[in-house]
This record gives structure tokens, C-alpha cells and sequence, in this order.
């Protein structure tokens, strides 16, 4: 059982990776592929701080009595990736907005219609 | 498209009740961040979060009254060339580029200035392009079409 | 054993709530498990030491990600999302990662092994150097922004640039498909 524990992290990152592949590859609405895109992301991010952690450790803020601190390198490259993935999906909604203004709809299939009929 | 402005008095007193200590917890994260958790990026955000209330409480006019569009795009800049400076002036002071140990006569001196330095830079960058992508989107649709 | 219950619990609910936003066929009901889902990850942050990552998480991901989020729909028609497709294809590939992820899992280590790899090489020096020579107890902003100032910096410029992209996109004087269209049909 207590095995079961130590290795759910790992296990649950996968599932939630593969969910987040599943939901963009599957949904047409383009505004649910980019939350799936942020699902992708957010898999990696805690698969990251899980490498990070030592059992009985604390934060790593060091303290005037001794003590065993978490491994604080993979905090930073997440704490930076984190606010990078938002000014990006931002982005992605930018332009969900612009395609929706030119083609009156966010589905994929039905601008892919649009698309073949100003084609001809 | 008119953008509407609530008129409800427990939004506006609970803004403006707000507003200020938002600000203020923003700056001591800023820079209390050498000796508890936070930071450039938490603190720009927490500022930026002050004036998206008031953009969405007040409407986006008034919003872009207190925090002027111009003056918002040219700190965007000033925040990265901030960061990127201390970087020159490390060169130009006989050092590497972003070796904080030569701004200051004592290399640990210098390591503090440095990062108080390069938070700063950051915060700002963040504060600005949230409060930008904020404007931005609110923005969009109301004048053409 | 309290932390690894707590783990196993917040992590669940992390998984749940995927599963809802799979199922979800409402565009701002879809936002709102999103603004659920990054607060439950901050929760799971500050379980796993990590309290500035959490800082960020609560912030960033639950606050401006969600605001942005509403805005975005805001402007969005009402309506039910559009059916799934291609749900064959991609179960295969999602079994196929699936199934080559978990050989490669069991070579790992185990959650918080002190002997982990990871742990051995570099930060011992961060966390000592912090302490003999900078002064500063907050070992992440130490790294952050002077031993690893390159890469900040880098990401500081691409916020920089994404924020340049969308004021682009979305207040610039950009050109109507239509209009476009109907130019190459002139020429």
C-alpha cells in the first residue's frame, strides 16, 4: 500500500498528460484544445516539484536550526515556466479571438468548410 | 457595443477599500522576497490584479485613465532593459555579464543590489504585460466592426 | 505517511476534475473547473515544500489565467461546444504513451528519496554558497536571479514578447479576412 503511495505521483502524471493529449487532440472548440494545452503543462510542472521533494524535508528557506530542505532548482525553472504559460495561452486566446472575428465560429470543423467553400 | 459599469455600491466601496492594501502587499512581496516566499513575478501579478479590479469595476475607461495605454507599453520596455542593464553595467565594471559580484565593493553587497535590481526589472515586466493583456482583451471588439 | 495521504487525495482531485472538463460541453463552466483545477494545484505545491511555485500557481494561474479566461468567453457566442471527434484513433496512442511512460516510470526514483540523483549534484553547493556567502535564506530567489539570471532573463523577454504579441493581435489595425479576400479577387 505504501508503495502504492510513493509511486501515485508518477502515475497520476501520466494519466493527467495523457488526458490533456486526449482533449486537444479530440474537441473541436479551440478554446477547450488551449485548456488542454494548460492540463498538458500543468502534468510536467508537477512531475517536476514531485522530483523535488525529500521526505521530511521543509521549504527550501533557510532557518537558524539545521534541517533538511527540498531540492530547490526544479522550483525555480517552474516558477518561471508557470507565468510563461500564461502570457502564452493569452496569446492563444488572442488569436482565438481574431478567428473568431474573420470566420463567426470557434469549431474546427466548420472553418475547415468555410475554408473549401472560399477556396473554389 | 457600450461596456457596462456596475453601479452596485458594495463593488465600489469594496474597491476602493482594497485597492490600496493590494498595492501594498504587491511591494512587500516584492521585496521581502529575499527572505520569504515571493518575488519579481508574484509581486507584478498581485499589482496587476490592483488595477484589473478597478478596470473591471470602474469600466475600462476609467481603467485606462489611471494607467494610461502609452505610458503602460513604454514600462513593459523599461522592466526588460532594466533586467538586461544591470547585466551592461556588470560588463562595463570589469565583470561577466550578469555577475552581480563587481557592483559593489563587497561581492556579497553586490549579489543583494543585483537581485533587488533584477526583481525589480522583472515585476514591473509582469505588471505591465498582465495589466497589457488585460486592456487588450477587454478591449477588443469595441471599436471596429 | 499524513503527507503522502494528502498527496494521494489532492492529486485525485486533480484527476477527477480532468475528467469533468473532458466531459464538459459548456465553454464557461469549462473555465471554471480550469480556475479549480490551478488552485487545487497550488494546494498540491505547498504539500511538495515548493511555497513559492505555489505563490505563483495562486496568483497566476487562478487569478489573471481565469480573468483572462472570462474575458476571452465573454466575447465568445453562448452555446454547447460541438460533439468529439476522432475518439478511436486517439484512445489507441493515449494506451500506446501510456503503456511506454509507465516502463519508463518504474526505472525511477521513488517520491522523496533523499539518494535521488537529483538531489546529489549542485544544489548542496546552492544551499550552502546561500548561506556562507549571499546572506539570503530564500534560496529560490537566490537561484533565480543570479545563478540561473540567463534563463530569467530569457523569460522575461518572452512574457515581454507575448504581451506585444496579443496587443498586436487584438488592438492592432489588423486586415478582415473578408476584405482581404475580396482585394485578391480585384486583382
Amino acid at each position: 500500500m505504501t508503495d502504492f503511495l510513493y509511486f501515485w505521483n508518477h502515475f497520476a502524471f501520466i494519466l493527467l498528460m495523457v488526458g490533456g493529449l486526449f482533449i486537444i487532440i479530440t474537441s473541436q472548440n479551440y478554446i477547450k484544445k488551449i485548456v488542454g494545452l494548460a492540463i498538458f503543462q500543468t502534468s510536467v510542472f508537477v512531475f517536476f516539484v514531485s522530483l523535488a521533494k525529500i521526505i521530511d524535508g521543509t521549504a527550501p528557506i533557510l532557518m537558524k536550526v539545521e534541517a533538511i530542505y527540498s531540492n530547490p532548482l526544479p522550483h525555480v525553472l517552474i516558477l518561471t515556466a508557470i507565468v510563461v504559460g500564461v502570457a502564452t495561452s493569452a496569446l492563444g486566446l488572442a488569436l482565438v479571438l481574431q478567428i473568431y472575428k474573420n470566420y463567426n465560429t470557434i469549431e474546427e470543423k466548420e472553418i475547415e468548410a468555410e475554408e473549401l467553400k472560399s477556396e473554389r | 457595443m457600450q461596456e457596462k459599469i456596475s453601479t452596485s455600491p458594495i463593488f465600489n466601496i469594496v474597491s476602493r477599500i482594497l485597492f490600496a492594501p493590494i498595492i501594498i502587499f504587491g511591494l512587500y512581496v516584492q521585496f521581502h522576497g529575499d527572505y520569504g516566499p515571493g518575488g519579481g513575478f508574484q509581486a507584478g501579478v498581485i499589482i496587476a490584479a490592483a488595477f484589473i479590479l478597478y478596470s473591471m469595476i470602474f469600466g475600462l475607461k476609467n481603467g485606462e485613465t489611471l494607467v494610461p495605454v502609452k505610458i503602460n507599453r513604454y514600462l513593459m520596455c523599461v522592466g526588460v532593459l532594466l533586467y538586461a542593464g544591470v547585466g551592461l553595467v556588470s560588463l562595463f565594471l570589469n565583470g561577466k555579464y550578469l555577475d552581480y559580484n563587481v557592483l559593489s565593493s563587497d561581492p556579497s553587497g553586490g549579489q543583494h543590489l543585483g537581485i533587488i535590481l533584477v526583481e525589480l526589472g522583472v515585476g514591473i515586466t509582469v505588471a505591465t504585460v498582465m495589466i497589457a493583456l488585460y486592456h487588450s482583451f477587454a478591449s477588443f471588439g469595441d471599436s471596429n466592426d | 505517511m499524513n503527507f503522502l495521504l494528502i498527496n494521494f487525495f489532492l492529486i485525485s482531485i486533480l484527476l477527477i476534475t480532468t475528467f469533468f472538463i473532458f466531459k464538459s460541453t459548456s465553454l464557461i463552466g469549462i473555465v471554471a473547473l480550469t480556475g479549480a483545477f490551478t488552485l487545487v494545484c497550488a494546494a498540491i505545491y505547498v504539500n511538495l515544500d515548493a511555497v513559492d511555485v505555489a505563490f505563483t500557481e495562486a496568483a497566476v494561474g487562478s487569478g489573471i489565467s481565469t480573468i483572462l479566461m472570462v474575458m476571452a468567453v465573454a466575447k465568445l457566442p453562448e452555446g454547447k461546444i460541438k460533439p468529439l471527434v476522432n475518439l478511436f484513433p486517439s484512445l489507441i496512442i493515449s494506451v500506446c504513451i501510456v503503456i511506454i511512460l509507465m516502463v519508463i516510470i518504474s526505472n525511477l526514483p521513488l517520491l522523496g528519496d533523499p539518494n535521488a540523483p537529483i538531489h546529489l549534484h549542485v544544489t548542496p553547493e546552492y544551499i550552502k554558497e546561500s548561506e556562507s556567502f549571499f546572506h539570503i535564506p530564500n534560496v529560490v530567489t537566490n537561484i533565480l536571479a543570479s545563478y540561473r539570471g540567463f534563463d530569467t532573463l530569457g523569460e522575461t523577454i518572452v512574457i515581454f514578447t507575448a504581451g506585444l504579441g496579443v496587443i498586436a493581435l487584438l488592438t492592432g489595425n489588423t486586415l478582415n479576412r473578408k476584405t482581404k479576400f475580396t482585394k485578391k479577387l480585384k486583382k
